[in-house]
């Protein structure tokens, strides 16, 4: 039987959850410290886009529409994106910073797990205001007040430790890149992952969990690049993860360190590109905000998400798909890869060079609902998952009603919240990355230099 | 009290031009002051080309998506803004005023058009006054600032419906219409009225956002 929200779901959200680390914070809290930090964020780290944004909304609401919360909760106003902005910032700047504890908890509650940052009310807004960018500012204070959730937080603890997000050490990252080489070598005699080749065409980056629970993603990636032949790397020290969990907690500091030293990696390398995985928020830490923090207007190096790579691939012939995926699939559109950087159609080309069945999900491309996990939501971990499951309602009806048997996420954050979505609402679809697939069907082939 | 009215009818109207052409241009050249000093990044991303594409892209009736699921609010707010402009502009008795100062003149509505299309205005105020209340996301969002905007607004038409059709009280009619026209212009700088510039300005940064960064459209 499908989970249905029912009304008895109700009471569990409106409750709205906390977590130790949200309320020992709160607990530190003097009403001074609250006040200043609000003011020195609000008056020393914003500017006249700030400013204009706040003064020249009209209160239209015509951006609830956008909102996946908003849907996912009977049209209740207080999901609507202008309705976070009101239970946030608008209360801060009336009461100059002079706001309670109740009120911090409920706004770190809305701008950590009400919002994904995903920016599809700025399509809906007729201004193009940025609330994103509002509820991202609310995440700075919470970051300065010390109330930013429990498990988000710790992915930034590690981050600052580590310079990845999931405390993988530099010897078992190292471990596991060579313990995938030894297996795929069975399969693939003299493949490769060239740890720290210096003038590599490219350094393909993934992000923390690969290493740590989910090996066989580097194993596929190994793969395809070997079979397309590509003069690739991957760095052997830290500086290989830039899933940036900081830049949703509104750490710009650690967040900066984590680009830099992702960068000054790829410099190192003296790479000519990056290709990153299939991973949405890391793909726009270094394409769309990390730079800026470090000071690069756009990306020092060329970053190609792996849609486009396998876009290239596919396309020059590099892989060949020796017999097409059978199932009906559906595509999910991550917001940081269609909204972010428009490789939606690209991801169409691609899912249809290599799936005799592709049924579109409405609304797509640039329209697209959020997965419910990204942003770093997901990032806050199990104390928020149940709210997670009945704030993405509609993501579940619109998967529904594709009626495709497998679902593909190019986008990790989105994966992993919509396998979460899958199973909540029994929609019986398989996850699927388009890495997996392109695994399935290509023609595996043993590359051999100069061929 | 023949001063009074020789004193809104005579400089006031100056005084109220002034401040609205000056107020936004003082309103802008703070904020691109402000940018300069501050935010000067936005100048990396800010494009002539994406601007214009997005903000014609957000002019042409129901071409946005988000005109398309708001089909009726859209279709009033369109006309409405349309009407505020077309109807005091080419109203017959302000180009006679125009032209008994400046011996200037231009195409006039006819009078009953006019006339309508005034009833329209206020209907379309009433429409949005009403959708305030009514509709709950927008009621979330709605202060008493909000009406009190929509009732400056309705002013001026209201009271030159009435003066034009000399029911009661002409004269205090007519005081009253100029008197809210030009409140109406001196508030335009300094309040919400403001996003008659402001609008074009956050929809030219997102627009330049999306095209420049994105690689994206925002409608």
């Amino acid at each position: 039987m499908p989970k249905e929200t029912t009304t008895e779901d109700v009471p569990i959200v409106k409750q709205k959850n906390t977590d130790e680390a949200v309320e020992a914070g709160l607990a530190r809290l003097t009403p001074e410290r609250i006040k200043t930090t609000i003011n020195q964020v609000l008056e020393n780290e914003t500017g006249p886009k700030f400013k204009a944004y706040v003064e020249t909304c009209m209160h239209c609401g015509l951006c609830a529409e956008a909102c996946l919360y908003f849907l996912s909760n009977d049209r209740d106003p207080s999901y609507s994106p202008a309705g976070k902005v009101k239970q946030t910032i608008w209360e801060m700047l009336e009461k100059k910073g002079d706001v309670s504890t109740d009120f911090l908890r409920r706004a770190v509650h809305i701008a950590h797990t009400e919002c994904n940052v995903c920016k599809r009310c700025s399509m809906y807004c007729p201004f193009g205001i940025d609330i994103a960018y509002l509820m991202l500012m609310v995440r700075r204070i919470c970051h300065k007040l010390e109330i930013t959730p429990l498990y988000i937080q710790d992915t930034v603890n590690s981050h600052s430790a580590t310079m990845n997000q999931m405390w993988v050490k530099e010897d078992e990252w190292i471990d596991t890149l060579q313990w995938q080489e030894e297996d795929a070598r069975e399969e693939f005699e003299n493949l490769r992952i060239p740890l720290d080749k210096v003038g590599a065409d490219i350094m393909y980056s993934v992000i923390a969990p690969e290493p740590k629970f989910q090996a066989g993603l580097i194993y596929q990636a190994a793969t395809i690049m070997h079979a397309a032949g590509i003069d690739w790397t991957m760095p052997s020290s830290p500086g290989w993860d830039n899933s940036n969990m900081a830049m949703f907690t509104g750490d710009n500091e650690i967040s900066g360190r984590i680009a830099r030293a992702f960068y000054e990696t790829a410099a190192r390398l003296k790479v000519k590109r990056i290709v990153m995985g299939e991973c949405g928020h890391a793909f726009r830490s270094i394409y769309d905000v990390g730079n800026r923090w470090v000071g690069w207007a756009m990306p020092p190096f060329e970053v190609v998400h792996a849609i486009e790579f396998y876009h290239q691939l596919l396309t020059s012939g590099r892989i060949t798909i020796a017999d097409k995926y059978k199932k009906t699939v559906t595509l999910h559109d991550p917001c940081n890869v269609s909204r972010g950087r428009g490789l939606h159609d690209m991801a169409r080309e691609v899912t249809n060079m290599v799936c005799d069945s592709f049924i579109e999900m409405t609304p797509n491309r640039e329209h697209n609902y959020c997965c419910g996990a990204g942003g770093g939501v997901i990032n806050c971990g199990p104390p928020y998952k149940g709210e997670r499951m009945i704030n993405n309602r509609v993501k579940a009806e619109q998967l529904k009603a594709t009626g495709a048997e497998v679902l593909i996420a190019p986008c990790h954050n989105c994966h992993s919240g919509l396998e979460d979505i899958v199973h909540h609402y029994d929609l019986n679809m398989e996850v699927k990355f388009l890495g997996d697939i392109i695994f399935e069907t290509m023609e595996k082939k043993i590359f051999n230099p100069g061929d | 009290m023949n001063a009074f009215i020789a004193f809104i009818m005579g400089p006031m109207v100056w005084i109220a031009f002034l401040i609205f052409i000056l107020g936004l241009i003082f309103k802008l050249v703070v904020i691109i002051k402000d940018v300069n000093a501050r935010e000067s990044y936005v100048y990396s991303y800010l494009s002539v080309k994406y601007s214009l594409r997005s903000i014609f892209a957000w002019l042409i009736p129901f071409f946005p998506q988000s005109t398309r699921q708001s089909p009726v609010f859209y279709a009033i707010s369109y006309i409405f803004h349309l009407l505020l402009f077309i109807v005091p502009v080419f109203l017959m008795s302000h180009i006679v005023l125009v032209n008994e100062a400046f011996q200037l003149s231009w195409f006039a509505l006819d009078d009953t058009l006019a006339d309508i299309l005034t009833v329209i205005v206020v209907l379309a105020l009433v429409f949005f006054a009403v959708r305030r209340q009514t509709v709950p996301e927008v009621k979330y969002l709605t202060s008493f600032n909000d009406y009190v905007l929509l009732i400056i607004v309705a002013l001026p038409f209201i009271t030159g419906f009435l003066a034009y059709h000399q029911f009661f009280f002409y004269r205090q009619m007519v005081i009253a219409h100029v008197i809210s026209g030009e409140l109406v212009l001196i508030l335009i700088p300094f309040s919400k009225f403001s996003h008659m510039v402001m609008a074009p300005l956050t929809r030219a940064y997102m627009g330049s956002e999306f095209g420049n960064v994105r690689h994206a459209k925002d409608w």
